[in-house]
């Protein structure tokens, strides 16, 4: 590991010691904030438990539903939008101002016409990622050389093969923050739609042991979604620092 | 202005009254970039074309390579009409970086080969002899990025030498590098030429790099481009960069200036001072 790595490692230990001596000093309150180590114990035993393993394959299962959709409807929409100049000159006002719009506003409505069930929650989560992938994949498509085109003729390849062999590898680190922004709205979304409103899942869980005062499965659940989350984007940051540095856009 | 005369089996490629006009955008003129042009590569030949900034030079490139058509005219290679289609034979070699980030410089260099489906062993042949050749079998596992422009420059040779052309297509491929990483890279593509018996055609805005590595150089007129003239230059097949020493040398860039001042200022706008 680099010596940032030790650093950054050493910062969260720190963190997580000063929170495990303050709340056994009795400086927080138990009833606030639970030790981390009593999180760490009380999520092993649910775990184990089996208590929650539908509610957590529930939730992942919807996350990981809403990333897939959004990464493909949203790269297929990006490609025909980026095909046609009038649409797009059309439709970039509304992208550009689209995050600024609470869209959790509109998850009444999705329930009013869908009922509460995973769909309106899927929805929300396509809604809030779908066009951070539509974005990057214009980014990427309007920074690839135009050489590679006149490369791609000099190899005699076609259409299919010059998108395929050379135009998507070349969009491809541009694509990649596509999908990282998918991830990281996916689970804000899925969550936030189940914490609101929802029938099951691991929001709503969480937010009925918040109801119930029982802060140990509340913070045991907390702690999973932050350990899965943190887990699958640093993955995916490793993936681009790695793709990066070959490409010389960063240092290694 | 063309060459003399020639028998059919020595011209490699020829253009006939060759025109090129962009269509104007919306609201705008018609663009003539090019011609008419006419001229014979004699099989084996180095050729350099040199001319002011904007005067057609990259067009022909393209035009004869079969990267954009001609609107009048016609282009003929080993005899057989150039109709916007890349013939097979010809290798071009572009001024841009045209590596591809996401590949080795192995990788790079067999990437067409892969596309032919020539046999992994001839692949793993060719490309290492490439590499070999063009000094960078040491970076073979390194990605561009690794390595400087002029290095990338020659991995893209190395990608083009790989496919064995007949007929060598370079626009400007050191119009990035520095003075000095250019005349070593002269000498680089004189040795290439020599051993793959291709013909080259060089297009450059360098004056001194068409005199050292041509045999012979058309000189072309501003917008829209033609040949002035065509300079032989008389070196032997056997040469490098100390001949940038001779009196000769001196005398073709010369030659070549007198025929491009007037041009290369009519480029810039300096019409009226060009005719005083």
């Amino acid at each position: 590991m680099s010596r940032v790595g030790w650093i950054r490692l050493a910062v969260i230990g720190t963190a997580i010691g000063l929170l495990e001596i303050s709340c056994r000093l009795g400086l927080i309150d138990h009833r606030v904030v639970i030790p981390p180590s009593e999180m760490v114990d009380a999520l092993l035993r649910l775990l184990i438990s089996g208590q929650v393993n539908d509610q957590i394959a529930r939730t992942f299962g919807i996350v990981t539903a809403t990333v897939l959709i959004s990464v493909v409807l949203g790269f297929a929409l990006g490609v025909v939008i980026h095909a046609l100049p009038r649409l797009r000159e059309t439709l970039d006002p509304f992208f550009a101002t689209y995050y600024a719009v609470p869209i959790f506003i509109f998850y009444p409505v999705m329930i009013a016409i869908f009922g509460l069930s995973a769909i309106p929650i899927l929805l929300m989560g396509v809604a809030t990622a779908l066009v951070a992938m539509i974005i990057a994949t214009l980014n990427g498509l309007d920074r690839i050389p135009r050489i590679l085109t006149k490369v791609a003729r000099m190899h005699q390849m076609g259409r299919l093969s010059t998108t395929l062999r050379l135009k998507l590898p070349a969009a491809a680190p541009h694509l990649f923050t596509g999908v990282k922004l998918v991830v990281s709205y996916s689970f804000i979304a899925v969550i936030a739609s189940e914490f609101i409103l929802a029938p099951a899942g691991l929001g709503r869980i969480i937010s009925d042991a918040y109801s119930d005062f029982d802060n140990r499965r509340m913070y045991a659940l907390m702690l999973l979604l932050i350990v899965v989350a943190t887990l699958v984007n640093m993955t995916l940051h490793t993936l681009d620092q790695r793709w990066a540095a070959r490409r010389g856009l960063v240092k290694s | 202005m063309t060459s003399t005369t020639l028998p059919d089996r020595q011209i490699h490629a020829s253009l006939s009254g060759v025109t090129r006009i962009y269509p104007g955008a919306a609201g705008q003129q018609p663009v003539h970039a090019l011609g008419p042009v006419d001229l014979d590569l004699r099989r084996g030949e180095f050729f350099a074309v040199v001319g002011p900034s904007g005067c057609g030079k990259s067009t022909l490139l393209e035009v004869l390579a079969g990267l954009q058509p001609a609107t009048a005219g016609t282009v003929i290679f080993e005899g057989r009409p150039v109709a916007n289609e890349v013939p097979e034979g010809i290798g071009v070699v572009f001024q841009e970086d045209a590596t591809f980030a996401w590949l080795t410089v192995w990788d790079n260099a067999a990437f067409g080969l892969r596309r032919s489906g020539v046999s992994e062993a001839e692949v793993c042949r060719r490309v290492d002899d490439a590499l070999s050749f063009m000094g960078l079998k040491d970076f073979a596992r390194a990605y561009p990025a690794q390595l400087s422009g002029g290095m990338r420059q020659r991995v893209c040779i190395a990608r083009t030498l790989v496919l064995q052309p007949r007929f060598i297509l370079l626009d400007e491929p050191f119009g990035a590098l520095d003075a000095q990483t250019r005349l070593l890279m002269g000498d680089e593509v004189l040795r290439l030429w020599r051993r793959t018996d291709s013909t080259v055609l060089l297009i450059t805005h360098a004056l001194d790099e068409a005199a050292m590595l041509s045999d012979r150089i058309g000189a072309m007129s501003a917008r829209p481009g033609r040949f002035l003239e065509i300079v032989e230059t008389g070196w032997p097949r056997e040469r490098d960069n100390t001949i940038v020493g001779q009196a000769q040398f001196g005398a073709i860039t010369g030659r070549l200036w007198d025929t491009l001042r007037a041009e290369s200022l009519k480029s810039l706008g300096y019409g009226g001072v060009a005719a005083k």
